[in-house]
């Protein structure tokens, strides 16, 4: 066993357990932090898959960004102040016999399939990637990288318009 | 030459999409339901890198993750307005109790 | 256009301006139109006189005056086909136009005294005028087409004329009577002149001879030119008021008497008589058979119906009728002249006895109104007598008309008799037709007789009632002189200075019979011939129908004068012949029982075809239609509607079925989604 089989290993434990505290843990708040362990885990996965700027990136969006706003839009719709802010769940068993058919279902696929692989690929030399994405972003990715530009553009003005706070005498009908 | 082959991190990712589909399904709560939707889409990006990574696309899969990453931001920005708005109007976040699309 | 046709055609439409001047402005100078209309007459008697001291002396035979008034560019038989139309005056035209003028003029200047006060005076002058208009128009055209158009028109001015006392419905049934037995004639007519204008492709008098006479014939059988000739005579049997349609005349004389006057003497009923004379050169022998055989029926016919009348009017109507058969039995024998110069004479004699006879109903109202007697018949001669004192202008000028008429010695009505009936005479002669001179002698006793019962009942003896006699007056000047002058009219003079025969006097030295363009093979005996025999035959006619009217006055004045003969008597020996005659010899009921009752039943029949069969069909129609609606409605309420509406509730049920699938959370959304992942990750398995 190798240092990098004890990396992944401990990656995956971290990721899936901290992912499993987030779905089966009853207090919100406990779900949001826990997520954040989730993030670090599939951060480090991708470290492992050779992807530092997208790991570097994951730790700034999802656990700087995505993260936080999840935890502001708990505390915002929270209407009682109190610790406990336990959420209910639905449909436990069938959805436990679902998803437990989903994963069997999902091993299977990826167990079975016969993959394209990579003569060389357990031999590529971890190597920095921001130059290659940086590259790529302005030259064979240039029209995604612009139209998510203006995704991103859209989506701050419509969540900037949505949450605002109301003027009662421009009220939007819904 | 290590153990670690593609299958682990499919794994991995089968898990965490499960897990995210569980907390969508089980969870009232309509924040629970965006981290499970969060869950979702960390699952597919490692998916993306990992193929990319064993099947030699390098930076393809790379680039692709990242714009999941960007789209993910802008979603959850923008269904965290939603859920807002959704808060003022019927005072509550529970998704089972916001049904107004079978009318 | 000469002078002498335009002052012609001023004659023709100055009584049309009298019509319109008074039509339009009659209600206002309602005393004055009177007047108005006897002063267009009278100049237009002066300018008719002017016309016939111009013609008679004129070598030309016709002043004719023709234009084309439609041309239709094409060609029938290599004749042009065109309208032509114009007027013309001949001989007897000339003559024709006076006489109408005079009467008219007469009559409207009777009138003036006569309908005095009346309610629609003025429109009773305009109706003359108009109806004077026609008849010259009959008269003084060249064509069958205006002829045809005046005919009408001379039909509608009596209808209007006849029930100008609208408001009694004898006189608005009488006039409609009128208006509908002529127009059964004048469809005769009206087919004769197709048939003439069809083969002849004009309408003209002299294009029509002159192609008879070149050989073209109808249809080239000689049958056809008959037809053609009856048929036009037709129209004449309507509106002379011959046997079969002579029923309209009598009820006509619910008509204002000077009307009866103007209608029975000068204008409508001599229409008849003139266009008979008019065609008479393409009539065949055997078309002028019948036409002496309906004048000889109708002459005997009237004659004796006329006996056992005792309204006075309806006395002289039957002797219009009588006499108007004389002419017509007359120009079919071929005594052409002899007929239209009856035709003159009677006008002057029968205007004035219908005039007289108006003078004195005028008497016998004003007294009957004087004794407040409102239930007497005016008209009645039963209740006259004595008037001869009362009223002596009255009785000798229609003493005067009845000598006249019954054929006495030294007035007019002897001449033109005479000629009439040695032109019978004559006729039997050559064709052997006995009858007919047998019928023309015995109309001519009947006629003296029962014109002398009437004078007598009315003028002799006593009146019946001595109040009433007080009361009777001779009528005012202004109806007395149109009598003296009808009267002086009625003495040969005016006609021949030979009292005895008129063959040399001016009349029949100028209206001389047309030349016959009939082939040789149906013509009727050459008119040379015919004259020869005429004047053969003379001297025989003249001593017979002296002796049968002598025998008619006296028996006349044996009955009635006298009292030797109780006429009562009479009539009960011969009870059924009286009440044949008294009652016309049933004509009006015969015709009510066949034609009216077979045109009501007709009608009936349509009526009840119309509303059973036809309203049946179209109610069948209906229903069916109905049915196929009610059906179809079905259909499209049940299967359409059906289909249609389960198609919505099959929509509406699967979506009862589907909704409950959509929840409307998203939970179930994702695991409905989750599922479909799952089952392609199986298949892909």
């Amino acid at each position: 066993m190798n240092l990098y089989e004890i990396v992944f290993y401990f990656f995956a434990i971290v990721t899936v357990g901290s992912a499993a505290v987030v779905v089966f843990s009853r207090n919100i708040i406990y779900s949001a932090f826990s997520l954040l362990f989730t993030f670090f885990g599939v951060a480090g996965l991708y470290v492992l898959l050779n992807a530092d700027f997208l790991a570097v990136t994951q730790l700034l969006i999802y656990v700087g960004g995505i993260l936080v706003l999840l935890l502001f839009g708990v505390m915002l719709t929270s209407n009682t102040i109190s610790v406990e802010l336990k959420t209910g769940t639905l449909h436990i068993l069938p959805a436990t016999i679902l998803v437990a058919l989903l994963v069997g279902l999902l091993t299977a696929t990826f167990w079975t399939a016969d993959w394209f692989m990579s003569k060389r690929a357990s031999d590529i030399a971890a190597q920095t990637t921001s130059k290659e994405i940086g590259d790529a972003l302005v030259t064979t990715h240039l029209l995604p990288f612009e139209i998510a530009s203006i995704i991103l553009l859209v989506a701050i003005v419509g969540a900037a318009m949505m949450a605002r706070r109301e003027n009662p005498k421009s009220q939007i009908p819904i | 030459m290590t153990t670690i082959t593609l299958t682990h991190f499919l794994f991995i990712s089968a898990i965490l999409f499960s897990l995210g589909v569980y907390a969508v399904i089980t969870r009232r709560n309509a924040i629970m339901v965006l981290m499970g939707i969060e869950l979702i889409l960390n699952s597919a990006n490692i998916n993306f890198l990992a193929f990319s990574r064993y099947s030699g696309l390098n930076i393809e899969g790379q680039m692709a993750a990242i714009f999941v990453i960007i789209l993910a931001a802008a979603e959850a920005a923008i269904a965290l307005a939603i859920v807002l708005n959704i808060y003022k109007r019927f005072n509550t976040v529970n998704v089972d109790e916001i049904s107004l699309l079978k009318d | 256009m000469t002078t002498e046709l335009t002052i012609a055609l001023a004659i023709l439409l100055l009584p049309l301006v009298s019509f319109i001047l008074l039509i339009f402005t009659g209600k206002r100078y309602n005393e004055k139109s009177g007047l108005v209309g006897t002063a267009f007459l009278g100049a237009d008697l002066l300018l008719s006189l002017y016309i016939l001291f111009a013609k008679i002396p004129s070598e030309a035979k016709v002043w004719d005056f023709t234009f084309t008034w439609i041309d239709f560019h094409s060609f029938v038989n290599n004749v042009p086909l065109k309208l032509d139309i114009g007027i013309m005056v001949d001989n007897l035209t000339a003559v024709m136009l006076v006489v109408v003028t005079l009467i008219s003029f007469l009559v409207h200047l009777f009138s003036l005294a006569y309908m005095k006060g009346d309610i629609r005076y003025s429109r009773y002058y305009a109706n003359l005028g108009l109806f004077t208009f026609s008849m010259l128009g009959i008269v003084i055209t060249n064509n069958y087409l205006l002829m045809y158009v005046f005919w009408e028109l001379v039909g509608l001015s009596s209808y209007l004329l006849i029930g100008h006392w609208y408001e009694k419905k004898s006189a608005s049934d009488a006039a409609k009577k009128a208006f509908l037995v002529n127009r059964v004639g004048d469809l005769g007519f009206f087919i004769g002149i197709m048939i003439v204008w069809m083969q002849f492709s004009t309408l003209t008098f002299d294009g029509i001879f002159s192609s008879i006479q070149n050989g073209n014939i109808p249809f080239n059988s000689n049958t056809w030119l008959t037809a053609a000739g009856l048929l036009i005579f037709c129209g004449a049997v309507g509106k002379s008021a011959q046997f079969p349609l002579h029923v309209w005349l009598p009820d006509a004389m619910e008509g204002p008497t000077p009307v009866s006057a103007l209608i029975h003497a000068a204008t409508m009923v001599a229409a008849g008589v003139y266009l008979v004379a008019r065609t008479f050169p393409m009539l065949t022998a055997d078309a002028l058979l019948y036409i002496a055989y309906i004048g000889a029926i109708t002459a005997f016919i009237a004659a004796t119906i006329a006996i056992a009348q005792n309204d006075i009017k309806k006395i002289l109507a039957y002797s219009t009728i009588s006499q108007l058969g004389y002419m017509v039995m007359g120009l079919g024998v071929g005594a052409y002249t002899a007929g239209v110069f009856h035709l003159v004479t009677h006008a002057a004699f029968k205007a004035g006895l219908f005039l007289a006879s108006g003078s004195v109903i005028h008497a016998m109202h004003h007294a009957l109104h004087q004794v407040n007697d409102h239930h007497t018949d005016a008209q009645d001669i039963r209740s006259m007598g004595g008037l001869k004192n009362k009223m002596p202008v009255t009785f000798w000028t229609m003493m005067i008309f009845t000598l006249a008429i019954s054929g006495v010695p030294l007035t007019s009505g002897f001449l033109s008799k005479d000629e009439i009936l040695a032109g019978t005479l004559a006729f039997s002669k050559f064709s052997g037709h006995t009858i007919i001179p047998i019928i023309g002698f015995l109309v001519a006793g009947l006629t003296a007789f029962y014109m002398f019962r009437m004078m007598i009942v009315v003028f002799f003896g006593d009146h019946v009632d001595r109040n009433r006699a007080d009361h009777l007056h001779e009528s005012p000047r202004v109806m007395t002189v149109p009598l003296i002058i009808l009267a002086a009219l009625s003495f040969f003079a005016f006609y021949s200075f030979n009292p005895i025969s008129a063959s040399h006097g001016w009349f029949f030295e100028n209206v001389t019979t047309p030349t016959v363009v009939v082939p040789e093979s149906v013509s009727a005996t050459s008119t040379e011939e015919f004259v020869e025999e005429v004047h053969h035959q003379h001297t025989l006619a003249m001593i017979l129908s002296v002796s049968v009217a002598g025998l008619g006055i006296l028996i006349a004045f044996a009955t009635y004068y006298w009292k030797k003969i109780s006429a009562d008597a009479v009539a009960d020996a011969l009870k059924p012949l009286y009440n044949f005659f008294s009652r016309k010899w049933y004509f009006d009921e015969l015709y009510d029982a066949t034609v009216v009752a077979a045109t009501i039943g007709v009608a009936r029949l349509l009526a009840w075809f119309d509303s059973v069969i036809i309203d049946g069909i179209v109610n069948g129609a209906a229903s069916v239609t109905r049915l196929g609606s009610v059906i179809s409605g079905k259909f499209d309420s049940i299967v359409v509607d059906g289909m249609v509406n389960f198609t919505a509730y099959s929509a509406g049920f699967f979506g009862m079925l589907l909704r409950t699938i959509q929840t409307g959370k998203l939970q179930t959304y994702i695991v409905f989604a989750l599922i479909g992942l799952m089952v392609l990750l199986a298949l892909y398995i």
